[in-house]
């Protein structure tokens, strides 16, 4: 007969809970929102302002907090598709090689004869030698200037060199296996730099991802335009170091021409400001790489770096005059440290040291390596949207299915009366689960998401319509209500289960290949026949059989 | 009293002018097809590049002279269309203003955009807002067309699949032959009004091959279950009986997502009217194709009878799944 055992009822009961904690906070989207923001910025700040504390009080703690994430269409701001030109890279790399392949070749001139770089396409360096029957004693030597290469993914042991030779031309070029290696640091590089630019506009939320091999997607809420945003990662990180004329006490301090006063951000220097040389000796352009180290002799955690040839000789050769005199770390404007030279520092490879802790130095390594982006980036797609037309979206979507909603329920409640009820209980257990779920899993809702709620709406009654129909074809030959409930139950199962995954089919579909709106479509559409599902089946049966052991009818009506 | 949308029992033939029927779903994809190459479908910039501003005026619009604030600039092909929502307020006048991607630029040029919001701005309204800007460059253009075509051959082939599986394959070549009539039609009914065909239409469209691969598939469920209860019966009739029986569940199901989806069209703003456009009129061509082609197709290939035991040979595929209740 009907029956479900105790701990399912548990179960499915426990289950509506959860979803309903979680939904809930979104009918206090603000003020959850202003709560979990405080608390986060607690979190990375660690401090506590009564400002940040008053914010925090707005929601109990107690309670969850958990959101659904408006997106861009809902919230604005602004989307860019970034393309990365990796070669830039290439031709970099190919550039800062051929001193050292110079110096290599001259050391086997007697075999190959004198050497002379010639025009090549970009990312190639291709060198004409004079005796080209030397040729093997050229590639030779070039090839010991490769090194294994180092990655994840790559062969190991390959050389990041290919050297081939033909005729009287040596040509290098950066290995596949090193080239994919070069592609995946630029790129994640480039989203290092992109997202330390956009963190530090303080915006909320950002989405920095890479898509395919070159791609990355910038999505940030609550930006004016997709213009102000490119001007924001378009600026370069710019690290440089100059020459120390003084100290002063403010930022207007009277200097002469071609010198700049700038603010000291190191904490044990709080408020000084530097009089510095505006040429710098070296700048960031002129760095190869940057590592979190420690100090051999302090032990304190210092961060090194290492110059190309061209930067370690200037900074070797004004290293080498200035022993004694201070010189400045500049980031971005802004003094980091001031150490004073010690001794020439000629091997193009040094050391700052500041009041570091592990993880700032890790920091300031990565923010050197990042410094500049390390290739142009073009912008395949641009999208602004403005907060007016995604909150009227908004608005105009929670009309839509209000009424949507209501018009379903009193259809449902006119055909089926009394299970019609239940139906339309489960409906709406069935939206906040829903919303449950996007919270729970901090999916983002879009425009298109909303209408597949709504379409959920519309659709998930199809399940209770399956079964509510099936009861009434079987109330016609089976025994007694009770038993026409179960065989409806029952038979319309393998409908349900078969024209749903179909459905869930397509969503998974959409979720794999679709981007941006139609992604979070998908998403809520896939979310929604799963909860869809649970409700029909378990909660409206759950229903059915409450009432049934109250009332014990003999006679149903569907 | 209860609402019903059909009688308790219904006998209709649903082949009775199956030649009518099935005819007429032919001449409307031909015919589908035929629009959809003499006018084409209006691409919205996800698929053709180019950018769209829409713009917020507060005075009545006049769309000669949106065009004559933008002649100078020489912007090649652009399209301006007035936009209409009764969620709007009194003096709120909106126009999406499409410009075609600029020759030999593959990024999108600030500057253009700028050009264009300061010759509005000075010519039309100067109280003008811009509410989105979008651009989309052609070399992503091209790469959301491909990825669009995919998405639909990926779901179709999926469908074929699954169905194939869980019944037999004349059910899914009619299940697929009914989602292929769907798509067609939509397509034509985009072309015939020029509604913007983007990338959420994409998204619409497949969420119509979902709807109406659903009701395909409950009737195909019954029509199961009877083969394997009427096993003399003609298929013809075993074919109508399950149409019939389904029928109310069809209509209500249809009824209630309808209902939902026209809330949300005249009332979910205009940004995405054309895409739950495309699924209400989805929907309706979807409940009809699951009546009218599907069937139609799987009656025309024919079907094995003899449910009860597994069939030989390369049939032994069909059903193996066919028992699992999941």
């Amino acid at each position: 007969m009907l029956q479900i055992p105790l701990w399912n009822r548990l179960f499915i009961i426990l289950v509506i809970l959860a979803g309903l904690s979680f939904a809930f906070p979104n009918f206090f989207y603000e003020r959850v929102e202003r709560h979990n923001d405080a608390v986060a910025e607690m979190e990375r700040e660690g401090l506590e302002t009564e400002e940040l504390l008053a914010e925090e009080a707005l929601w109990p703690g107690a309670l969850p907090a958990t959101l659904v994430n408006l997106g861009l269409d809902l919230r604005g701001g602004a989307h860019l598709l970034a393309e990365v030109r990796v070669e830039d890279v290439y031709v970099a790399r190919m550039d800062a090689l051929w001193p050292e392949v110079r110096d290599a070749l001259r050391e086997v001139r007697d075999t190959v004869g004198t050497i002379r770089r010639i025009d090549a396409d970009p990312g190639l360096l291709q060198v004409r030698i004079s005796q080209p029957e030397g040729m093997s004693a050229a590639l030779e030597a070039v090839r010991a200037l490769g090194q294994p290469v180092v990655s994840l993914t790559g062969g190991i042991g390959e050389s990041t060199l290919d050297v081939s030779g033909s005729g009287d031309v040596l040509t290098v070029r950066l290995s596949d296996a090193e080239a994919a290696a070069t592609n995946d640091r630029t790129m994640q590089q480039s989203i290092e730099i992109v997202r330390r630019r956009v963190d530090e506009a303080g915006t909320r939320e950002p989405t920095i991802q890479r898509q395919g091999a070159d791609r990355i997607l910038i999505q940030v809420p609550g930006i004016g335009s997709a213009q102000e945003l490119k001007d924001l990662i378009g600026t370069t990180a710019r690290l440089t170091f100059h020459p120390v004329v003084g100290r002063a006490a403010t930022a207007d301090e009277d200097v002469e021409s071609r010198q700049i006063v700038l603010p000291s951000i190191d904490p044990d220097d709080a408020g000084t400001f530097y009089i510095l040389e505006e040429t710098p000796v070296v700048s960031g352009d002129d760095l190869v790489d940057s590592q979190p180290s420690f100090d051999q002799q302090s032990g304190l955690p210092v961060v090194t770096f290492r110059f190309n040839p061209s930067g370690a000789r200037a900074f070797g050769e004004y290293t080498a005059a200035n022993v004694g005199a201070p010189f400045a770390i500049v980031l971005d404007g802004e003094v980091i440290s001031a150490p004073v030279i010690r001794q020439a520092i000629t091997g193009g490879a040094g050391q700052i040291s500041g009041n570091f802790t592990v993880e700032s130095s890790t920091e300031l390594a990565i923010l050197l390596r990042a410094g500049a982006l390390p290739a142009e980036m073009t912008f395949l797609e641009e999208r602004t949207i403005g907060p007016e037309l995604g909150a009227d979206s908004i608005e105009a979507g929670q009309i839509a299915a209000m009424v949507a909603f209501a018009a379903v329920l009193l259809f449902m409640i006119l055909a089926y009366g009394t299970f019609g009820v239940f139906a339309s209980i489960a409906l709406v257990l069935n939206v906040g689960l829903i919303f449950g779920v996007l919270s729970l899993i901090g999916a983002t809702l879009t425009l298109p998401g909303i209408a597949g709620i709504v379409l959920t709406i519309g659709m998930a009654v199809d399940a209770n319509v399956l079964v509510f129909e099936r009861i009434r074809e079987e109330l016609k030959t089976a025994k007694g209500p009770a038993r026409a409930i179960e065989l409806g139950y029952e038979r319309a199962l393998s409908a349900i289960i078969d024209a749903n995954i179909t459905t869930f089919i397509i969503a998974t579909i959409l979720f794999v290949l679709g981007s941006g709106p139609v992604r979070g479509f998908s998403v809520t559409l896939g979310i929604g026949i799963v909860t869809s599902v649970f409700t029909a089946i378990y909660v409206t049966r759950l229903l059915i059989v409450f009432w049934f052991e109250r009332r014990r009818p003999k006679k149903i009506e569907v | 009293m209860r609402l019903r949308l059909v009688p308790q029992e219904t006998n209709f033939d649903f082949f009775k002018y199956a030649k009518v029927t099935f005819g007429a779903s032919c001449l409307a994809m031909v015919a589908s097809i035929a629009i959809w190459l003499m006018v084409g479908l209006n691409f919205g910039i996800d698929f053709l590049g180019g950018t769209t501003i829409r713009t917020d005026a507060t005075v009545e619009v006049d769309v000669a002279d949106y065009r004559a604030a933008l002649e100078d600039l020489d912007l090649g092909d652009v399209v301006i269309s007035r936009v209409f929502d009764p969620n709007f307020d009194e003096d709120q006048y909106v126009v999406t203003v499409r410009i075609q991607a600029q020759e030999g630029v593959e990024a999108v040029t600030p500057e253009t955009i700028e050009a264009i919001e300061t010759a509005l701005l000075a010519n039309v309204d100067s109280e003008m807002t811009f509410p989105s800007v979008e651009s989309v460059g052609p070399k992503v253009s091209g790469e959301l067309i491909q990825t669009a075509i995919i998405a639909v051959l990926a779901s179709l082939g999926a469908i074929l699949v699954y169905i194939w599986l869980r019944f037999e394959w004349q059910f899914s070549v009619g299940a697929v032959a009914a989602l292929i009539h769907d798509v067609i039609l939509t397509i034509g009914v985009f072309s015939l009004f020029q509604i913007r065909f983007d990338l959420a239409t994409i998204a619409a469209l497949l969420t119509i091959v979902g709807y109406s691969i659903n009701d395909t598939v409950v009737i195909f469920d019954r029509l199961r279950e009877n083969l394997i209860k009427y096993k003399q019966r003609a298929l013809r009739d075993v074919m109508n009986l399950s149409a019939n029986e389904t029928l109310s569940r069809t209509l209500m199901t249809s009824g209630t997502t309808a209902l939902a989806l026209i809330a949300l069209l005249v009332l979910g703003g205009d940004v995405i009217r054309g895409f739950v456009f495309a699924i209400l009129w989805g929907v309706i061509v979807g409940t009809y194709s699951s009546i009218y082609v599907a069937k139609n197709v799987v009656l025309m290939l024919g079907v094995k009878r003899d449910w009860s035991k597994p069939s030989d040979g390369g049939g032994a595929s069909g059903t193996q799944f066919a028992n699992i209740d999941a």
